[in-house]
């Protein structure tokens, strides 16, 4: 094991992983996390806690991963390159995995330009590829990127993304082979709608040995209406929608969309439990926590098993 | 080429109403070239401020004088001769040329009249595009001649974000394209694409501090 974590010890044993995502709150509303939270526990595997996500200043990641621990889950510490150099990223990895965050995502970031401070210096000190190979020196050959000796080096299990929808289409499998070259140990995809193209991207993964050396999970976001289904195809780049689902959102009483909605994400699980290459579900129910329990329950993924030797899991 | 562009009228003016004589002064090189600060702009520029002033009945005297480089000692010649009769000095050179006239005339206040935006080239006729961000460690020979430090909005070193739009515009400005998405196409179209598939590892920063440098046929010469 190359971490204590829950979410390692379920993909290892075989299991088909969920994990969720929690966004921190614009403030110190701690009570915010902790409803976030109790919605997600028990749910899933472990939930993602994203780092000024859109660019926007939220409570940082370690602290509401933190807070999420203490509700009895386990977090999967995202990092953006947007906002940290390699000192502070460094360090930071080792407070993350001195309180016991066992995971972590390594991300490029939202360019600063969507977000609330459009003119902030970005740092990019390091791109996300160049973050992997940084954690797994550290936990590897336990060395700063300076190679200098670490003190207890830290035990994480490393993660990253993949959009296998962006262009150039036929380059992205092979940044997710750079991505397992730099050292992740499992990828979390973008939302995932255009099936087809997916297949057609995990085939390749399969064809090239990727997905015997990294957990592939499978990014899944229902549709909470049919403006966000229309917004995430026309306004978010790297998203592929096909009109066919739009079709389908209209295609029902406006009061029943989020429920169709649902419907779509939990048939999308059940065609990836029987993907091969497909190792689980990152479900993504954006500002919608508390549909997770419904969303989990209908995809028939419970109960989820609790393996981690220790941290917020570990069994009385 | 440096490329710059002339700071809003009203800036200009507020920076040098103190002062009853000021020296315009324009530069011949990179500036000229980006139409910011060669003759025509200075006779420009010495023209809005006397028409500014007038109507503000503020009694400020502007005169103007190009030289060939603000950069290099070697074009002082005839400045060196002017200033003592001026109390300010407005630059039309890049930064470089402003901190040079700054050292070069250090009891006077030496003020910008431009902002320096950038390295670039000319698109067309007026048009200029960044190209170089002079990182000081160059890696177009292994991205098909296209700059992912200046192109790149994140200057990712290992391929493109997933934000690359479905024209292969970049996610921050559909006007923009995505620099990753052109190395590949462009290395695709040369068949050289095993250059990027190989994971290149972070990147030592030498733009960081201050630097200086001497080639290499003048080391001895300036040996300490």
């Amino acid at each position: 094991m190359k971490s204590d974590g829950n979410l390692e010890a379920v993909l290892k044993a075989g299991h088909f992983a969920i994990t969720g995502e929690l966004g921190p709150p614009r403030g110190t509303n701690v009570e915010a996390v902790r409803k976030k939270a109790q919605y997600l526990k028990g749910m899933v595997d472990a939930v993602n806690i994203t780092d000024n996500q859109t660019a926007v200043v939220r409570m940082s990641s370690w602290g509401a991963s933190l807070l999420a621990m203490q509700e009895g889950l386990e977090p999967n510490y995202q990092m953006v390159c947007r906002d940290r150099n390699r000192l502070a990223m460094q360090s930071d990895i080792l407070g993350a995995c001195a309180h016991g965050i066992s995971n972590m995502l390594c991300l490029s970031g939202d360019h600063q330009k969507f977000g609330d401070h459009p003119k902030a210096k970005g740092v990019f000190d390091i791109d996300s590829i160049q973050l992997i190979c940084m954690v797994k020196k550290m936990r590897d050959e336990g060395k700063f990127l300076s190679e200098e000796k670490i003190d207890v080096p830290p035990r994480i299990f490393i993660g990253a993304a993949a959009n296998p929808f962006g262009e150039p289409l036929e380059w992205r499998v092979h940044r997710l082979a750079k991505k397992v070259a730099a050292g992740a140990d499992f990828i979390q995809t973008q939302c995932i709608y255009n099936m087809k193209t997916f297949r057609q991207w995990i085939d390749q993964a399969n064809d090239m040995g990727l997905t015997e050396k990294v957990y592939v999970l499978a990014g899944v976001t229902p549709f909470k209406s049919l403006g966000m289904a229309r917004y995430m195809k026309n306004n978010v780049p790297g998203m592929d929608v096909p009109d066919h689902l739009i079709k389908r959102l209209q295609g029902v009483e406006k009061e029943k969309v989020a429920s169709e909605g649902i419907k779509i994400a939990c048939e999308q699980i059940e065609e990836f439990k029987e993907m091969k290459g497909v190792a689980g579900v990152h479900l993504m129910a954006i500002e919608w926590e508390h549909k997770v329990p419904e969303i989990v329950e209908q995809a028939k993924l419970l109960p989820r098993p609790k393996l981690s030797r220790s941290g917020p899991h570990k069994e009385a | 080429m440096i490329v710059a562009e002339k700071k809003p009228l009203v800036e200009i003016a507020e920076m040098v109403k103190p002062y009853k004589k000021v020296l315009n002064i324009g530069c011949g090189g990179c500036t000229s070239i980006c139409l910011a600060g060669g003759q025509k702009e200075v006779a420009e520029l010495t023209r809005e401020l006397t028409r500014e002033f007038g109507n503000r009945g503020a009694e400020i005297q502007i005169h103007e004088l190009t030289i060939e480089r603000q950069c290099n000692a070697g074009f002082f010649d005839i400045l060196d001769g002017m200033v003592a009769d001026y109390d300010a000095l407005l630059s039309m050179a890049c930064g470089a040329g402003v901190q040079f006239v700054a050292d070069r005339y250090q009891s006077k206040p030496v003020f910008p009249a431009l902002n320096t935006s950038f390295v670039g080239f000319d698109k067309d006729v007026g048009w200029f595009e960044e190209n170089c961000r002079t990182c000081g460690d160059c890696v177009l020979g292994e991205t098909a001649g296209i700059c992912p430090v200046t192109r790149c909005a994140k200057s990712l070193f290992n391929g493109p974000c997933g934000g690359t739009r479905s024209d292969g515009s970049c996610e921050v400005d559909t006007d923009t394209r995505c620099a990753w998405y052109e190395i590949h196409q462009r290395l695709k179209s040369q068949n050289r694409l095993d250059l990027i598939m190989k994971v290149r590892p972070a990147r030592e920063w030498v733009n960081q501090m201050r630097r200086s440098l001497i080639q290499e046929p003048y080391k001895d010469r300036y040996a300490k």
